[in-house]
C-alpha cells in the first residue's frame, strides 16, 4: 500500500472542448490541467496531469458545457483472489 | 497516454445528436452543463425515452431542441408553453418536457407560464436564466437585475426583474426549484424529481452568458461566473420565494422551494365533466399522429 492507486480513467473527446475551464476548477482532486496543445478550432483541451488522483466520480464530465470529457471508473483489483 | 482519445462513449451520448456537435453555444455558456444535467437526470429516472417530449422555444437555451435525441420540437418565441400543452392534452401519457430561456418563458411568453402553472398542466418547465436576451444581442430581460448594464440599459437597467421561483409560486406550480450550472449534481436529482411529480413544475437554472452578460457588466468569462455561484449561494430548501430575489452580485439562495400537491388540469377537467355530464361524459381515445 502507500501508493496511490487510480480508481477512474478519464476520456477526453479533444475536438469538441472549448477550453472554458469548468473540469479542471472543478475536480475535487486536480487531476486535469488545460494543456499547452491546441485542437484543430485553436481551443486548449485539458490534459490528465494526477492520473492516479482520478476517483472517477465524472464531476468533470457533469460540468462540461460540450460534452468533450467523462471518466469511468476502474474497477478495484481482486485483492482476496490473489492472497488465496 | 490514453487520456486523449477519441471515444464517443459518453454517457450522455446516447442522449445527444451528436452529428450536430459541436454546438453553437459559447466557450463557457452554461446551456451544455444544464443539458449535460438532463441527460444524467434521464439516465437516474430510467424515464422511457419513448414517453418524453421536449419542447423549447426561441433563443441560445431555445436549441436545446435540436441538440436532444428525443422527440422534440423548436416552437416559435413564447410559445413553447401552449405548444407543449396542447402536445399533453392530446397525449396525457407523454412527459412533457419544456426547456426554454428567461426571455422566452417570462417576457413575451408570460402569459403562458403563468396560467399553465395556474392550471396546474401537467408540464416539467427547465428555465435557463441567464439574466438577458442573450440570442439577440443581450437587451435587457424581465429577469435582468438592477443596475446591470445591456444592450437596451446602457446606462444601467433600472427596471423591477421577475424573481421566477416566486412569480410561479403565486400562480400555482406544485414543483419549484433553483439551481445554478456549478450545482450539477442538485440540478440533475431535481430534474429527476421533477417527473416523479404530477402538475406544473418549474426548475430555474441560474447559468452563465458570458458573451453577452458578463462580459458587458465586467464580470468575467465563464468560469468567474462559477467560481462567483459556487461563493455565493446558499442553499435553503423550503426558504419563502418572496425572499429569493437576484441582484446583480449578490447571494444567490438555491434550492427547493416548493413541493406540494393539487389536482392537476387533466384531473380537474374529469372530475368536472363527469359530475356534470354523468354517464354522457366519455373519454376519446388519445390522438395518435401516424
Ligand atoms: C416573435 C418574436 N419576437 C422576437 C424575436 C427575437 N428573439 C429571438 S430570441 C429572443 C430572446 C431570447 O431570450 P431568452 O429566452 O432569455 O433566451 P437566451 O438566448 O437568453 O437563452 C428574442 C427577443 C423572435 N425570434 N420572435
Ligand atoms: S472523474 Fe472526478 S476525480 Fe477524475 S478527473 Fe473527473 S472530476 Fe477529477
Ligand atoms: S469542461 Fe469541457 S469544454 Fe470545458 S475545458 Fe473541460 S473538456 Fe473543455
Ligand atoms: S450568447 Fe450567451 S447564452 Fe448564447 S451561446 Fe453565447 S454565452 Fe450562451
Ligand atoms: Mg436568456
Amino acid at each position: 500500500m502507500g501508493v496511490p492507486v487510480a480508481k477512474g480513467r478519464v476520456s477526453i473527446i479533444v475536438e469538441r472542448c472549448k477550453s472554458c475551464g469548468f473540469c479542471v476548477e472543478f475536480c475535487p482532486t486536480k487531476v486535469l490541467a488545460l494543456s499547452s496543445a491546441f485542437n484543430s478550432k485553436g481551443y486548449h483541451p485539458p490534459h490528465v496531469v494526477e492520473p492516479e488522483k482520478c476517483s472517477g466520480c465524472d464531476l468533470c464530465g457533469m460540468y462540461c458545457p460540450d460534452f468533450a470529457i467523462y471518466a469511468t471508473k476502474i474497477a478495484p483489483p481482486k485483492e482476496a483472489a490473489r492472497e488465496s | 497516454m490514453n487520456d486523449f482519445i477519441n471515444s464517443v462513449e459518453n454517457p450522455v451520448e446516447r442522449f445527444l445528436r451528436t452529428d450536430r456537435m459541436p454546438h453553437i453555444w459559447c466557450p463557457g455558456c452554461g446551456i451544455g452543463t444544464t443539458v449535460n444535467c438532463f441527460a444524467r437526470a434521464l439516465i437516474e429516472s430510467k424515464i422511457d425515452l419513448q414517453s418524453l417530449a421536449l419542447v423549447s422555444g426561441i433563443g441560445c437555451t431555445g436549441r436545446v431542441a435540436g441538440y436532444v435525441k428525443l422527440d422534440s420540437f423548436h416552437t416559435t418565441h413564447g410559445r413553447a408553453i401552449p405548444f407543449a400543452t396542447g402536445l399533453k392534452l392530446a397525449n396525457p401519457k407523454l412527459n412533457v418536457v419544456v426547456y426554454s430561456g428567461d426571455g422566452d418563458l417570462s417576457a413575451i411568453g408570460g402569459n403562458h407560464l403563468i396560467h399553465a402553472a395556474r392550471r396546474n398542466i401537467d408540464l416539467k418547465v427547465i428555465c435557463v436564466n441567464n439574466l438577458i436576451y442573450a440570442m439577440t444581442g443581450g437587451q435587457t430581460a424581465p429577469t435582468t437585475p438592477g443596475h446591470a448594464i445591456t444592450s437596451t440599459a446602457p446606462y444601467g437597467s433600472y427596471e423591477p426583474a421577475f424573481n421566477l421561483p416566486h412569480l410561479v409560486e403565486a400562480a400555482g406550480a406544485v414543483y419549484v426549484a433553483r439551481w445554478t450550472t456549478f450545482h450539477v449534481r442538485q440540478l440533475a436529482r431535481s430534474i429527476a424529481e421533477v417527473f416523479q411529480k404530477k402538475g406544473f413544475g418549474f426548475i430555474e437554472v441560474i447559468s452563465p452568458c458570458p458573451t453577452l452578460y458578463q462580459r458587458r457588466n465586467r464580470l468575467g468569462d465563464g468560469l468567474d461566473t462559477m467560481k462567483y455561484y459556487k461563493e455565493k449561494s446558499k442553499v435553503r430548501h423550503g426558504a419563502p420565494t418572496n425572499e429569493v430575489g437576484l441582484t446583480m452580485t449578490g447571494e444567490i439562495i438555491v434550492g427547493k422551494f416548493v413541493d406540494r400537491d393539487r389536482p392537476d388540469y387533466q384531473t380537474l377537467m374529469r372530475t368536472q365533466l363527469s359530475e356534470s355530464l354523468g354517464e354522457r361524459f366519455v373519454e376519446s381515445a388519445e390522438m395518435v399522429c401516424s
